[in-house]
């Protein structure tokens, strides 16, 4: 393999990685502040990439698109909050899970319901499509560039938030002593329901960028659910520069695995079987690495509880 | 006699007077059916013994229900091609036997369940369910991308596998034993939480430090619950793949786990008939939801979203009032 | 909306049939969650030509398999056990047909399946009672291996998923091209970014590319390789260049290569007046899926005018005679019972404002399948 290649693979690790950040970002925000596991996460995601669709398709422009995209799922994770989540901020993770797991066969089939069986059309504004060259002679898609932009954008934007703004303040209080900050006169209930949204946003805004070039259909947010999943375990539950850097890795680990493991493998076998073989192992990658690094570091590597 | 043990007699009943009702009403499906809710029963037994004794939740059972039909499928597979399922170190040859199957399936289960516990036990609360479903996941990857075995197509047998003295491939006599298997089960389960395994286990769910005081390993107590979980849900999934007569790595899947998650919570998390409750309830609404609309998952899930919210210890626990140790 | 009238229209035909119901057909298919479009599209074939029959003697039940193949056996069982199906059919999956398919012809029932023919059916595993409407998985993968030695491609990169339909899926493609390859790469199931997929086939030198990745897979793969700057012509199986995928897809795929048994533009009367019935009672145009299911259904009806499925021997003889006017036009029944019939290469074109297809070449003409030999039926 030329180091050309490895550079662009290294490169498409990234960009997926910084994509599974926005998704890992909202979850580890929830469950940082209130201690929630949220599996209809996917849900928001998805919900995101079909606003996304439909506004390109009546308006034809990428810009509303996201824009609606940002606004269905903060108004989505708003109301799911009010009307199921605040119920379970009390119970244990069981509940938590249960109940939005149920909350993921809802709004699924709900979508369905609305949108139909048949994946929807969304492309990418003519300005981010077509190639460019880099230095060293990579050939990289613009709109991936756009995307690796923009997740970087939104890991110093949360950062800023987190430290710079009274809002954040109030956030990490919150994570610290839930009941000091509402003796101080904060609304609890109103900030939970800010940060539900905010995270909820994140994963629809993921939902819509990567709609883009992905497929607009039910149940596309379950896999990168998972994964996202995957990512704040490994980075460590309730941090955000742990979701950058187990983002990061996740990607890399996916992508480079996928390239790399039917490679070693056709040094032992024919490439038919090596190409099988090989991304059989590569597709457990990612696991292997979360358990390995829950095993060398039960709470993942920058989380501090459990 | 307790509300809850009435209410855990008549359920009992209910299953033994199935097959006469059906068999009353011309409806032989209803064997099928409730075999079915039987065999999820007994995996959500399973998983009681970890989440409801042990305070494990796992969202990673399906590895055990999965490994236990493939257990069933790939020596019922050899044994209907005539193929060994190995020939060396020493020959082993594949069976249609029931009792060899589950003891098959119950012994690579467990050995699943104590592997995965000495690594995920490390950690705990959500990195736990976090691990187990990861546990999960790898495997199901595995099992759709290795070939010898059917891959995503899985593995199909003709025949159901045999029981001396019993004609399996009869929808009642299939069902008889799931149900005398679930009811054996049952009474082990019973036992398990008198015993001083049982109160010590309950006692590291709720006060772990007061169980280390008292020089037990809570992590130990743990460990062996899982086993003992993991084994039951492993004896159930070589009983589903017999009664589907087909075994996939959809048994292995994220949302398998989750399902079995749902038998327990609506019955009633640590009820000894709790996931029997559960699993039957289960059964039963997705056979009347199923014909009502295109989209049944949304009552489904509506349903699901009740019981969590208002229906604090789940069926039984609404029934039967709340336990003496809550 | 086609739920309800569809379930309307079923009744009645069953209600009219309630008298006499003679013959009891079980569908099962997939009708919720991600794949319900293809299940839906078999549904909907499959009913248009039943009722344009109107027999008051037939009765189809449908369910939905939720594309879980436990609950495809179960609602197999049931159908067999209580409503006393003679015959089933509808199963989109490979899986899900491996489930259902051996278990229900060891019971004595016809299946006829309006899509998924997995090797294993069509070889060893062949069943006198099972006959696939459809094709033999195979094949739309060999045409586009066959296509691609007719174009004299020299390297070829092919790309499927690591599961038995992609295993199957690139020898198939193999079998009919039979050169060298630039590559050749299992992607991971349900996998929706191909960047690097997508690196390996620029750097590898090839001149043509052959993918199989059916459902959302191969939209997302369309939509990036035709952002990749990538320029080689592409081929691949009808599946990821459906008429429902298209839409999805938009401009990506325009002139896309597929190998496909059927095209809306295939000239015959049967087969005009199956795209305007269709168009006509649904609002869209049909999918690939929905012409195996209109098939399979008047397959059914021409087996139906001469024999009773109590008789079985006569049944399958009526069956297998295949004395029904097929969409496809020459149609005819193998050893193995999987159809002889010519498969073609279509272009993706766009017709005003709707993406579709439309044949330019005859890739095999009278193709039978690669398992035929196997099968003991001979």
């Amino acid at each position: 393999m030329s180091p050309i290649l490895l550079a662009e693979q290294v490169l498409n690790g990234l960009q997926s990685g910084v994509m599974l950040f926005l998704m890992a970002a909202g979850l580890t925000l929830i469950f940082g502040v209130m201690g929630l596991i949220n599996l209809a996460h996917g849900s928001l995601y998805m919900i995101g990439a079909f606003a996304a669709a439909a506004v390109a398709g009546a308006t034809g422009s990428f810009a509303l698109a996201l824009v609606a995209a940002l606004a269905a799922a903060a108004a989505a994770g708003a109301l799911i909050e009010l009307v199921v989540i605040r119920r379970l901020y009390a119970r244990d993770h069981l509940d938590q899970v249960l109940a939005t797991f149920a909350l993921i066969l809802i709004l699924s089939e709900g979508t369905r319901w609305l949108f139909g069986s048949f994946p929807l059309y969304l492309n990418m504004p003519p300005a981010l499509s077509g190639t460019v060259s880099l230095p060293g002679g990579i050939v990289y898609p613009v709109y991936r560039l756009a995307l690796i932009a923009v997740g970087i954008a939104v890991a110093l934007g949360l950062w800023w938030l987190n430290a710079r703004t009274r809002l954040g303040i109030r956030i990490r209080a919150g994570e610290n002593d839930r009941e000091m900050i509402a003796a101080l006169g904060v609304d609890i209930s109103k900030l939970y329901t800010l940060v539900f949204a905010i995270g909820a946003a994140l994963a629809g805004l993921a939902g819509a960028l990567v709609g883009a070039i992905q497929s607009v259909q039910v149940g596309m947010g379950e896999p990168v659910l998972i994964l996202a999943f995957v990512v704040i375990v490994i980075g460590g539950i309730g941090s955000i520069k742990g979701a950058l850097i187990g983002a990061l890795l996740v990607g890399l680990t996916d992508t480079l695995g996928g390239v790399l493991l039917p490679e070693l493998f056709k040094l032992f076998t024919d490439p038919a079987t090596a190409a099988a073989t090989g991304s059989a192992f590569a597709s457990m990658a990612i696991y292997v690495l979360m358990a390995g690094v829950l095993i060398w570091r039960p709470t993942g590597l920058f989380g501090a509880r459990a | 006699m307790s509300r809850e043990r009435l209410l855990n007699g008549a359920l009992l009943l209910a299953l033994i007077l199935i097959p006469a009702w059906a068999l009353y009403a011309g409806e032989p499906f209803t064997i099928t059916l409730a075999t079915r809710a039987v065999i999820f029963a007994l995996a959500a037994v399973g998983l009681n013994i970890a989440l409801g004794l042990g305070g494990l939740v796992s969202l990673g059972h399906a590895v055990f229900f999965g490994i236990g039909g493939y257990a069933m499928g790939i020596l019922a597979s050899h044994a209907q091609s005539y193929t060994p399922l190995m020939d060396w170190p020493f020959a082993i040859e594949g069976t249609k036997s029931m009792p060899v199957i589950w003891l098959v399936a119950i012994v690579a289960s467990s050995c699943a369940a104590l592997l995965i516990g000495l690594l995920s036990l490390r950690t705990s609360g959500v990195y736990f369910i976090m691990i187990t479903l990861a546990f999960g996941q790898m495997m199901y990857f595995f099992a759709i991308s290795w070939p010898a075995y059917g891959g995503e197509d899985g593995l199909s047998i003709y025949v159901r596998n045999g029981f001396p003295g019993l004609n399996t491939l009869d929808p009642i006599q299939f069902y008889g034993l799931c149900l005398a298997l679930l009811c054996l089960v049952l009474a082990f389960n019973a036992r398990l939480m008198r015993s001083p395994f049982g109160l010590a286990l309950n006692a590291a769910r709720q006060v772990p430090e007061r169980v280390r005081a008292v020089g037990l390993d809570p992590r130990r107590l743990q460990l062996v619950a899982l086993v003992i979980s993991g084994a039951i849900t492993g004896l159930a999934g070589a009983l589903f793949a017999d009664l589907n007569r087909f075994v996939s790595p959809t048994m292995l899947s994220w949302q398998m786990s989750g399902e079995i998650m749902v038998f327990v919570i609506i019955g009633g998390v640590a009820r000894l008939f709790g996931p029997v409750a559960g699993a039957g309830i289960y059964v039963l609404l997705e056979h009347l939801l199923g014909g009502v609309s295109e989209y049944w998952q949304i009552f489904l899930g509506l349903v699901l979203l009740m019981v969590v919210l208002f229906g604090k210890g789940g069926v039984v626990g609404m029934i039967a009032g709340r336990r003496r140790d809550d | 909306m086609s739920m309800k009238t569809l379930l309307a229209a079923a009744s009645l035909v069953a209600m009219a049939a309630s008298a006499q119901a003679e013959v009891k057909i079980g569908m099962i298919t997939t009708l919720s969650g991600g794949g319900a479009s293809l299940g839906i599209d078999t549904r909907d074939g499959f009913m248009l030509a039943m009722e344009a029959a109107g027999r008051d003697d037939i009765e189809v039940i449908i369910e939905d398999d939720q594309r879980k193949p436990d609950v495809a056996v179960q609602l197999a069982d049931k159908m067999i056990q209580s409503e006393k199906v003679d015959i089933l059919t509808g199963i989109v999956w490979s899986n899900l047909a491996m489930a259902v398919v051996p278990a229900a012809t060891a019971q004595g029932k016809f299946y006829l399946s309006t899509n998924a023919a997995p090797a294993m059916l069509a070889g060893k595993g062949c069943h006198p009672n099972y006959f696939s409407v459809s094709y033999q998985n195979d094949n739309l993968h060999e045409a586009a291996g066959a296509y691609a030695k007719s174009e004299g491609y020299t390297k070829p990169f092919i790309m499927a998923p690591n599961y038995p339909a992609g295993q199957d899926s690139l020898n198939g493609f193999k079998r009919f091209y039979g050169g060298e390859l630039a590559g050749e790469v299992y992607t991971k199931l349900g996998q929706t970014d191909y960047a690097a997929e997508i690196a390996q086939i620029r750097a590898s030198g090839a001149d043509s590319i052959f993918f199989f990745l059916p459902g959302g897979m191969g939209i997302s793969f369309l939509k990036q390789y035709a952002d990749s700057g990538v320029e080689l012509p592409v081929m691949g199986p009808a599946f990821s260049f459906d008429q429902a995928i298209l839409q999805a897809v938009g401009e990506a795929a325009m002139g896309v290569k597929n190998g496909s048994n059927w095209s809306k533009d295939l000239d015959n009367a049967a087969n005009a007046a199956f795209v305007s019935g269709f168009e006509k009672k649904y609002g869209r145009l049909p999918s690939l899926y929905a012409s195996y299911g209109y098939d399979t259904a008047n397959l059914l009806l021409s087996a139906l005018e001469t024999a009773e499925p109590s008789d079985a021997e006569a049944f399958r003889a009526a069956l297998k005679a295949a004395d029904f006017d097929s969409v496809r036009g020459k149609f005819s029944f193998d050893t193995n019972q999987h159809p002889i019939q010519d498969i073609y290469i279509r272009e993706v074109i766009k017709e005003g404002e709707v993406y579709t297809n439309k044949i330019v070449a005859t890739a095999i003409e009278d193709r039978s399948s690669a398992y035929v030999d196997e099968c003991s039926m001979n």
